[in-house]
Formats: structure tokens, sequence, C-alpha cells
């Protein structure tokens, strides 16, 4: 470790990991509810399971995007953090929040939550993702502020690099769209409308920046090479995701209330999106092949370049399957949403956070060259175990969504939901299972942390 | 392909794409903003319709159902259940609605179920006029059909 302040990543890193281990188990008691509905009902009914399930995501990541800009920025720009102290208390303040809202929606009722939140003065609950009762979301703000007053004071003071001046692009604008989660009309489709703009445009657009950002600096860290063409290359594939995941939005679009256009606009956009994450791998592999260094820590670099296979796989693929409107009339709103939200959750943003966790906790822990062999020899195989059953579970979704489109919307012998349903209990199945290796997965990369070099 | 591209040029696709895509982006915003009341007939959004929003989003009905193919897929789509169930008369569907709150959860061994909210009277009956101005909505011929 370069910088004593970079010593505040740790916590975040560590909270990370340990949000995503609950993050997988509810995923896991929903993949058991899809198929046995009396399971935890009414303890924990499905809607509250499943915000427990994708708010903990999106504050693991948030975790995770802290603790590598807290990690790599003091490298970047060669100076210690502005301040550490703030980085520390901001860490405490974000993670009683978290703490305290899980607890909320596991113990109260939602109704009763949003009464009790002061939800009747700024109605801003009940919607997928932006559940968060309203002190929640104002800590957030308050949190996210404090952490780019930290990160822009240190850049402001220290060498400015390509890899800082995007990152804080990144950070700025997750700031800025994270405000369209206070404004909620009272019409629905308006309402939908600006709701994208805090969900879309932050994991097609400012979160790319940011993986952009993690991606380039754990490969010159990995690789050595040149930082000129790392800068390159990172430029491009920024390029490519603004072009494209700005009018992209416009995929959401097609069939919610808003006008024709966006079908011509939204269809011809993302179909460029995969672009950018092409490039990803072509990145990840071509410093790779042109390394001027062999570096000790392999399973940091194995975990870069698996992050670019599966964002394309998951963000590029999977999106592009059904982001052509003609296509999207037939899986809008069915489980092949899920799929591709699944992998390319996991491939893109927590594949990123194991990245730079995978890179920067050895040195953390005072291992400069990376953890022993035999632990990154056990941290392969969590690899494997995880991208496996992401991928599983991401085929298994897909298959159900294929049929649910079949039962629902083509043809004549239509059946209904809840019938259809039924009949693809046996892939809901497969697709709780490989959601268990996943589990098993994560539960082998923590016992890597514990694994000796032999004596 | 990548070696005739400078790292300038990448650096202004990127802030000239970029800045070309949000004002486009902008300018298409605004346009929408314009055309959504017409869309949604915002004429028949009553103070009922929008207290059933209220009501949709305080009880996390997103969080089971979609609506115009949005939220959770455990339970049915609801855009245009008033087609479905209620046969597109008003009375037959708050008549339905009723009673198919009251009788929640059903007792189903294994069927997933959807809890009991107590609602009163008058909320279900605002839940429903909410539902009945959403299957109005111009969605572009969406849902393909009355399953939903």
């Amino acid at each position: 470790m370069k910088y004593s302040s970079q010593a505040v990543a740790k916590p975040y890193f560590i909270f990370a990991l340990i949000l995503l281990a609950g993050e997988l188990l509810f995923g896991l008691l929903m993949g058991v509810q899809y198929i046995y509905g009396d399971f935890l009902f009414p303890l924990i009914p499905f809607n509250v399971l499943r915000m427990v399930h994708t708010n903990l995501l999106i504050v693991l990541l948030l975790f995770g995007f802290m603790g590598a800009t807290y990690y790599l920025v003091p490298e970047e720009t060669e100076s210690e953090l502005w301040s550490p102290k703030l980085a520390i208390i901001t860490f405490w303040v974000f993670a009683v929040t978290g703490v305290l809202t899980i607890l909320g929606y596991l113990f109260v009722p939602y109704a009763e939550l949003t009464a009790l939140t002061f939800n009747n003065l700024l109605p801003t609950m009940g919607r997928e993702f932006l559940e968060q009762p309203l002190p929640t979301k104002v800590g957030i703000v308050i949190v996210v502020l404090s952490y780019l007053l930290n990160v822009s004071m240190t850049v402001l003071k220290g060498r400015r690099t390509v890899i800082t001046t995007v990152l804080i692009t990144g950070l700025l604008g997750l700031a800025l769209f994270f405000l369209f989660a206070f404004y909620v009309p009272d019409n629905l489709i308006a309402d939908k409308f600006f709701w994208w703009f805090t969900v879309h445009l932050w994991v097609e657009a400012t979160w790319e920046l940011i993986l952009g950002a993690i991606l380039a600096f754990v490969l010159i860290k990995t690789t050595g090479v040149d930082r000129e063409h790392i800068d390159k290359w990172l430029y491009l594939i920024i390029a490519m995701t603004m072009v494209s995941g700005i009018l992209g939005t416009g995929h959401h679009f097609f069939y919610m209330g808003a006008p024709e256009y966006w079908l011509w606009i939204g269809s011809i956009s993302s179909a460029v999106e995969p672009l950018p994450f092409f490039l990803m791998i072509l990145f990840a592999y071509t410093m790779t092949k042109n390394r001027k260094i062999q570096h000790d820590n392999e399973i940091a670099l194995t975990w870069a370049k698996g992050t670019a296979v599966m964002a394309f796989l998951g963000g590029g693929v999977w999106g592009f399957m059904h982001t052509l409107a003609p296509v999207n009339m037939y899986t809008h709103g069915t489980q092949l949403t899920a799929a591709h939200g699944h992998l390319s959750f996991y491939g893109a943003y927590v594949m990123i956070v194991f990245t730079i966790i995978s890179y920067a906790m050895p040195i953390l822990r005072g291992r400069p060259h990376g953890n022993p062999k035999a632990a990154q020899k056990r941290e392969l195989t969590a690899f494997w175990m995880m991208n496996i059953g992401m991928l599983g579970l991401t085929l298994a979704l897909t298959t159900a969504g294929i049929v649910q489109i079949l039962d629902q919307r083509v043809g004549t012998d239509l059946i209904g939901f809840m019938d259809s349903q039924e009949s693809i209990n046996g892939i809901y199945m497969v697709r709780a299972g490989f959601g268990a290796l996943v589990f098993l997965g994560l539960m082998t990369y923590f016992t890597s942390f514990f694994v000796k070099e032999k004596a | 392909m990548t070696e005739r591209i400078t790292k300038s040029m990448a650096k202004n696709i990127y802030y000239g794409g970029g800045m070309f895509a949000l004002l486009i982006f902008l300018g298409l915003t605004l346009d929408t903003v314009h055309q959504i009341p017409k869309r949604s007939n915002q004429v028949n959004m009553t103070e009922s319709v929008v207290e059933g929003k209220k009501i949709w989003e305080n009880n996390n009905c997103v969080g089971c159902h979609t609506l115009i193919g949005e939220g959770a897929y455990y339970a049915p789509e609801l855009m245009n259940v008033y087609n479905r169930r209620g046969d597109s008369n008003e009375e037959t569907f708050k008549g339905y609605m009723q009673g198919w709150m009251a009788i929640q959860p059903l007792d189903i061994p294994n069927r997933r179920k959807m809890p009991q909210f107590n609602l009163t009277e008058q909320e279900v009956n605002s839940l429903a006029d909410f539902l009945i101005w959403t299957s109005k909505v111009d969605a572009n011929e969406w849902p393909p059909t009355i399953e939903g």
C-alpha cells in the first residue's frame, strides 16, 4: 500500500461482501417461494424478499464502488485522501442507514413503514428498486455528496489522470440521476418515464464509466501496460457507452405510454449497446497479451477478464436478445427481463467489485504480491462456481421467459399467468439449484481469505 | 483496427458523441413530457385515480406484479386486468375487485399468495379506478394479448 489513507477502503470491501452474502441468501429464499408459495408466507411475503434482495444489491455495489474509489484515487492522484476520517464517518452512516432500512423492510409491514417514515410529506416509496423510505433516500444523498466531496478534493490537489476524470464523471452522474428518485408525478406514465432516469442512466450509462475506470486501473496494475495505451481504450469504451447508452434509455419507452418514435430511437441505439462491452473484452485480452509484467496476483487479472466477458454476455448478448421493439412487444415484462437483469448486474457490477477486491484486498492485508498460490487456487474455484451458477440460472430464466411468452402471448390456445407459471415450475427448480451453486461459490470464496501459505 | 485511433480522437468521440446523444435525449424528453398527458388521458385522472396510485405504491404492489410490463414477475400483469377480469365494464370490475381483495390470501396449498392488505371499501374502489385509468393508456398496442 503506497498511501496510508487507502486503508479506508478495507471496511467498504468487507461490508460489500457481507451484503452480497445477504443478497444471495434472499435470492435463494425467493427462488424457493417461487416454487412453494407457502414457504415463509405470511412471515415474509414475496415483495419483501424481493425488496431486500434488490436493495442489498444496489447498496453493496455502492459500497464496492466507494471502496474501489478510496483505494485507487490516492494512487492515481499520488496524494493521500483529502479526509480519511470523513470516509470512515461516511462508511458508518451508510452502513447504519442500510441495516436499519433492511430491518424496517423485514419487521414493519410496508404500508406502516410508509406512514412511519413521513412518506406523506414527499411520497417516493413503492416504486421498483426505489422502495427506500424518505430518510434512507436523504441519507444516500448525504453519503454520496460527502463521498464526492472527499474524492473531488483529493483529485484537485493531486495528479489528474484519465481514470480519475472518468471516475468522477461517473460519480457525478450517479449523484445527479439519483435525484429523480425524489420526483414522483401523479401521472403514472410520467412517473415511469422519469423513474428510468435513475434506473437506466445509472446502470447503462454512469455506472459503466465507473466500471471502465476501475477495470482500467486494475489492468494497468496487473499488466504494466503503458498508461497512454490504456487511456485510449478507456475513452473508446466510454465513448461507445455514452453514444449508445443515453439514447438506449429509449428501449424502456417502447410500451409504457411514451410516444412511438422511441420504438426507433430505442431499437437503433440499443443495438449498439453491446459494442462497448465487446470492446471491453478486446481491451482486457489485448492488455493481457501485451503485458509488461507478470504480476503474482494472477487471479485479479482473471477476474478482470471475467468481468469483461460476463458483462458482454449479460449486458450485451442478453440485452440485445429483447431490445428490438418488435421482439420486446412479446418479451416485455417476462422472465427474460429477469434473466438479463441477473446476468448483467452480476457480470458487469458484482464482478468488477470482485476484481478490485481481488487486486486490492491482499495489498491492504500486507501481501503486495497477492494471496498465496493455494488461496488463489481456491478463489479460482469460487470464480467458476459463481460464473457457472449465474450462467445456469440465467439460462433457466431465459427458458422460463420463452415458455411464458408461448403460453400467454403467441398463438390462439392461450393460458393465463398462474397456469403458465405452474407449467414452468420444473424450470424454476433448476434455477434455484444454480442459485444454490452461486451461494456455495461465494462461501468457497470467503474461505479463500483464510487459506494459509504452506509452511 | 484500434491502432489508427489516437487517444485524442477517442477523447473527442467521447465528449462530442456524449454531448450529442445527451442533447437529442433532452429534446425528445421535452417532447415526451408534452405528449404524455394526451397519451395517458390525463383529463380522466380523477382524485380517486391519484389516490389509487398512492395505495398501489404504499402497499408495494409492484414488488410482485408488473404494471405495463414493469415490476416483478411473481404475479400477473395488471394493465389489462380490467379487461381480463372486469370484461371492460366498470361495475363488473369493481365488484370483482372488492370480492378478490377481501378473500386474500387464498387457501390453496402452495399457490403463490397475495397478502391481506386490509383496505377499506373506498380504498379498493380507488385502486380499481387507478387500474381502469391505466388500462386506457396508449402503450403502442401493448400488451399483445388479454392474458398480459
